[in-house]
């Protein structure tokens, strides 16, 4: 392990939005020597050494698949990553995330996974409308869709399987959650919770990507200890929390991201998120 | 100043712009992509694709 005044750090990322910009800009604070590498440029041999100059990466693609093949690469060369490729991999499949957080005994809404749309329409039927139809691979709140009856469902299914990629023909089905305009979002650094939003839209799909506000929310002992169980349920280090206010007072998981944007929540809380970010990848370096 | 690909332009180009940054057309709002700060180069931006997220 290098001490912070020799590591050299790698940023794994090929668009520099404000998060990956203030990242940037932390390093430099810290005098900390580093590098921007661009995942379109990155060519590796398996029998080689790339990427193994550096004393820590911290991954921020946008692509979940370059991260996936990249975080696996960098272990195996011995160079930490943030995050994990356990992370990366738990985090960027719905089904794995949520059977996860099960086994962990984090309340999520009821899921059920199915292979074929007439397996779907009955585990639909049986969850009772409405439902939310997720793409097991995706983000930013796209591709979800409220299903309010039958109709609706065999439509959805029908365009999945004959639209989609194989992926899409992994029917991931959750209870839809009446929630009161909102949802909570927190953010993971190792063991500290170092912040919570509300995100806030009339719309059911609360993402900021989707045009969802955000606004401060007290760090609960519930938020804190929901949110620090979630994020070790898939590996720790760096994740954001997403959480669902049920009508009885209840907070269950919805979905744990592992490269967090947090250009939406910098207007609801004072926390130096990316000073923060980068404390914790010279920490594990 | 540099010069818009799409429409051709003239865009100003902030003196802390990164590499990897998007820059917005104030005239016909494409979205460029910061090649090279020195010289300033562009490209259009890629699309989003499918995997890209959080």
């Amino acid at each position: 392990m290098a001490s912070s005044a020799t590591a050299k750090i790698g940023v794994l990322c090929s668009r520099v939005r404000v998060e990956e910009k203030q990242i940037l800009a932390a390093l430099r604070a810290r005098g900390i020597d580093h590098e921007r590498i661009d995942p379109r440029q990155v060519s590796f041999d398996l029998a080689g050494n790339c990427l193994g100059e550096y004393d820590a990466v911290l991954v921020r693609c946008l692509s979940h698949s370059r991260a996936y093949y990249l975080t696996h690469w960098l272990e195996q060369l011995g160079v930490p990553a943030v995050s994990t490729h356990r992370v990366v991999a738990t985090c960027g499949d719905k089904m794995l995330t949520s059977a996860a957080l099960q086994a962990a005994g984090v309340p999520i809404p009821r899921t059920v996974i199915a292979f074929t749309p007439e397996a779907a329409v009955a585990a639909i039927e049986d969850m009772g409308y409405p439902v939310v139809l997720k793409p097991v691979h995706g983000s930013w709140g796209r591709l979800l869709a409220r299903v309010n009856d039958r109709d609706a469902a065999e439509a959805i299914l029908e365009h999945k399987t004959t639209l989609g990629g194989y992926v899409h023909s992994v029917f991931y089905i959750q209870e839809y959650v009446d929630k009161p305009g909102r949802d909570i979002r927190t953010m993971v650094v190792g063991d500290e919770v170092i912040y919570a939003v509300y995100r806030r839209s009339p719309h059911w799909i609360t993402n900021t990507a989707r045009g969802g506000d955000a606004l401060p929310c007290p760090l609960t002992p519930e938020v804190t200890d929901l949110s620090l169980a979630a994020a070790q349920a898939m590996g720790g280090g760096i994740v954001a929390v997403d959480l669902l206010e049920t009508a009885d007072g209840r907070l269950l998981v919805n979905e744990v991201n592992h490269t967090p944007e947090f250009h939406g929540a910098m207007q609801a809380t004072e926390a130096d998120i990316a000073g923060k970010i980068v404390d914790y990848v010279l920490k594990v370096q | 100043m540099a010069t818009c690909l799409e429409c051709a332009a003239e865009l100003e180009i902030a003196p802390d712009t990164e590499e990897g940054e998007i820059v917005v057309c104030p005239d016909c709002g494409v979205e460029l992509e910061v090649m090279s700060v020195n010289p300033i180069v562009l490209e259009l931006a890629p699309e989003v694709e499918e995997d890209w997220g959080e």
